[in-house]
């Protein structure tokens, strides 16, 4: 069996250039959705995973689900640093941080809109606990003093929180001492200072939650169950990995749903156009057809050449969308996240596992919209489709 | 124009029926998706369009998570202008899973309900809410959603209030417009606070929101600033907005995820205009021999342009009509199948009007390369052409 050679389908596509384009770029449209809702998806995950390190373990209340609603008392804190499985940094101490978490409302520099903003007090070993983060501008803030630590999201979103800013909250005001960076994750939207004169500030004499680093990731289920059969603490410890995978899973459905659901409708416009064009394509060229039957090319190498066409006008489509979807990565989404209830910065990330998929989508548009058509021109009868004008 | 030009209208588009179907087909999915996305960014609007002009919301100036004293409430009645005045808690609980999400408010009963005449309670389920301290008043659609039937006991896991909390059903509460949020939980704020100040004294007399009602919608201005003025540099300083702002101001949170929606919906938009637009070429294409006679025969070239526009329009309204048709089911069928997520979900009339109007314009923009190439035609050229 002889196949049609391929420079007949890409010529016909080339011939009928009109077409060709609109037909290639609707599914370049959809294309370009699909694939941004998944690098979307991807940017959130990295954003959120990529804030927790494998081996450090968050505590919170049991129940409260997120660090600003959670309360551990100073006595409840002293048992949890008393774990065995802690591991320890430089001149013997405890890698662990307590910590309090609490949001405030901060203007944004576009449009003055109010967004939720969590502000983190660390213990002295909460930047050892994140590797992570890297001071860019200024310094670290000086302990027990009211100097903050601003991450680069927030920095460059919100109105006066540049380095050397003054920012009042909570009947104090607050001097930006430094600009950090931490990889992209969850922490670059937080803003950063001493524990304990921001629970002075805002009257509080508990913590939120407790960050502690173990000496092995496998201690885990050990140090859980200490946790979890003290009577005295109602608390619920949690890989931060984990933690934050949890924190971000009602937002990462909504997009997934959202987007996937409106891909699914518009791949359903786009192989609609690709089956007109197709059989167009088929019924313009019946004679055509009828001549490679009468020169011995078989139904099947007809139907191959048909499918290669549309399989063609969909990768062109595919890869068009793709170029202009891998554009989106140069911007940021500033969202609130639902379940921390705070603002969150991400970006779109394009991997090649979302390339492959993105481009099997559209194989997969022109697969099902060329099949009908590809088909059609297999069926006909020689004599009659040279018959036709 | 003449009955026979719509004849010639009609007949034409029923050449090639697969591609007439399949292009109106694709403009039915594309108006339908149009639809649904604008009625989605509507009812994340819901909220704010619901709130009243002379209600004004007090929360603490450093973000909702901080509390207010309880002893605020006498001091924001005295301000003038202030008329009423209730409060509010976030109580925060998870009915079995997070997933089942509603909104549930602790709450002054009595004074609440004067002052949200849009949530209706029969009198007698009101008397015996504000009898039973573990009532709770819940809205239709959340009842309907779960099921929920008076007397029955609901049982919440706390996430702001640890601890499991149970809650008898004592009235459901109806909306007194189509666009009233029927998916919140009201209960007792005294209940709550008895029970925080017997198991966490340090976070009881606390109140999440002050509501105050002022007379007249020109007020609302002055006696924000009034209220926020009394508790200036203060222990708790206040922030006082409209309840609209206040609500707008969650949109703005998530304004990234709206600003999506809608340029999503309009390039469905465009992603229908090219297939149309090709469509309409192709037809174009293949008739340029007809088209040529036509002219040949005397007829001007706006007529066989109009011929070109009206099969188009033709087949986008057409396509835009079943749309717009099917919206109203669809819509239905996706609300009750998101549940309370979206408390309010109507398709509003202003969604329709889009929907045609996007469904004119693609009909429209799809046949104006055709309508020129046919135009500028030189008849000779065009008797040779060959399908």
């Amino acid at each position: 069996m002889k196949p049609v050679p391929l420079s007949y389908s890409l010529r016909n596509l080339w011939a009928r250039r009109l077409t060709t384009a609109l037909t290639a770029g609707g599914m370049a449209l959809v294309v370009f959705v699909f694939a941004a809702v998944l690098m979307l998806d991807q940017g959130l995950k990295e954003a959120l995973v990529d804030t927790g390190q494998p081996d450090n373990v968050v505590v919170i209340r049991k129940g409260s689900e997120t660090e600003v609603q959670s309360v551990i008392e100073r006595s409840q804190a002293a048992l949890v640093e008393s774990l065995p499985q802690i591991a320890r940094g430089a001149g013997g101490l405890p890698l662990v941080s307590r910590e309090t978490v609490v949001l405030i409302t901060l203007a944004k520099r576009d449009g003055d809109k109010p967004a939720n903003v969590i502000i983190r007090g660390v213990g002295p070993a909460g930047a050892a606990l994140r590797p992570q983060l890297r001071v860019v501008e200024g310094r670290m803030f000086r302990p027990g003093s009211s100097e903050i630590l601003v991450g680069s999201s927030i920095a460059q979103r919100f109105r006066g929180m540049g380095l050397g800013d003054a920012v009042r909250f909570g009947g104090r005001e607050w001097q930006v001492v430094g600009i950090f960076e931490a990889g992209r994750s969850g922490f670059d939207s937080e803003i950063w200072g001493d524990a304990d004169p921001l629970l002075q500030t805002f009257r509080r004499n508990a913590f939120s939650s407790m960050v502690f680093r173990l000496s092995d990731a496998a201690d885990f289920p050990a140090a859980r169950q200490i946790l979890d059969a003290d009577p005295r603490l109602t608390l619920e410890a949690k890989l931060e990995r984990a933690f934050y995978a949890d924190q971000s899973a009602m937002l990462s459905n909504f997009i997934n749903i959202l987007g996937l659901t409106l891909s699914v409708i518009f791949s359903v416009g786009a192989v609609i156009g690709g089956a007109i064009t197709m059989y167009a394509a088929v019924a313009s060229r019946t004679a055509e057809i009828g001549t490679l039957r009468a020169l011995g090319f078989r139904r099947s190498s007809v139907m191959a050449a048909f499918m290669l066409e549309s399989l063609l006008l969909s990768l062109l489509g595919g890869v068009a969308g793709l170029a202009a979807a891998s554009l989106m990565q140069a911007f940021t989404i500033s969202t609130m996240n639902w379940q921390s209830f705070s603002e969150l910065a991400f970006s779109f990330r394009l991997t090649p596992a979302i390339a492959a998929k993105t481009l099997l989508f559209a194989l997969g548009m022109g697969l099902v919209g060329g099949f009908m058509p590809a088909a059609r021109a297999a069926r006909m009868k020689i004599v009659d489709a040279l018959r036709a004008s | 124009m003449p009955a026979s030009f719509f004849k010639l209208i009609v007949l034409n588009a029923g050449r090639h029926r697969l591609r007439a179907g399949l292009t109106v087909l694709g403009m039915v999915v594309a108006i339908l998706a149009f639809g649904l996305l604008g009625t989605v960014v509507d009812a994340w609007y819901a909220g704010a369009e619901g709130a009243a002009a002379n209600r004004l919301v007090t929360r603490s100036s450093i973000s909702l998570a901080f509390p207010l004293p309880l002893s605020y409430k006498e001091r924001i009645r005295a301000v003038d202008d202030v008329r009423d005045i209730s409060w509010a808690n976030w109580f925060g609980g998870i009915y079995k899973e997070p997933k089942n999400f509603f909104p549930q408010f602790a709450v002054d009963g009595e004074s609440y309900f004067r002052l949200y005449p849009e949530f209706v309670v029969g009198e007698n389920a009101m008397r015996d809410f504000l009898r039973d301290r573990k009532g709770c008043i819940v809205g239709r659609k959340l009842a309907d959603v779960h099921g929920f039937k008076v007397g029955d006991t609901l049982t919440l896991k706390g996430t702001v209030y640890p601890g499991n909390w149970d809650f008898v059903i004592r009235g459901i509460y109806d909306g007194a417009k189509k666009s009233t949020d029927q998916s919140q939980m009201f209960l007792h704020w005294a209940y709550l606070n008895e029970t925080v100040k017997a198991r966490m004294p340090g976070r009881a007399d606390n109140v999440g929101v002050f509501i105050a009602e002022v007379a007249r919608a020109d007020q609302v201005a002055a006696v924000s600033r009034a209220i926020d003025r009394e508790f200036a540099n203060s222990r708790a300083e206040t922030l006082t907005e409209t309840e609209k702002a206040f609500q707008l101001g969650f949109v703005a949170m998530t304004e990234a995820i709206v600003v999506a929606i809608r340029i999503v919906s309009y390039l469905v938009i465009f992603i229908i205009m090219a297939v149309m637009a090709n469509t309409m070429a192709m037809t174009a294409r293949e008739r340029t021999a007809e088209y040529a006679t036509l002219k040949a025969l005397g007829f001007s070239p706006s007529f066989v342009a109009a011929m070109i526009c009206g099969e188009s329009l033709m087949l986008a309204l057409g396509g835009g009509l079943i749309g717009v048709a099917l919206t109203f089911p669809v819509a239905a069928a996706f609300a009750a199948r998101m549940g309370t997520l979206f408390p309010v979900f109507n398709v509003s009339e202003s969604t329709v009007l889009l929907q045609f109007g996007c469904a004119l314009t693609v009909g429209v923009v799809a046949a104006i390369l055709p309508m020129r190439r046919v135009a500028r035609l030189s008849i000779v050229d065009g008797l040779r052409a060959v399908g």
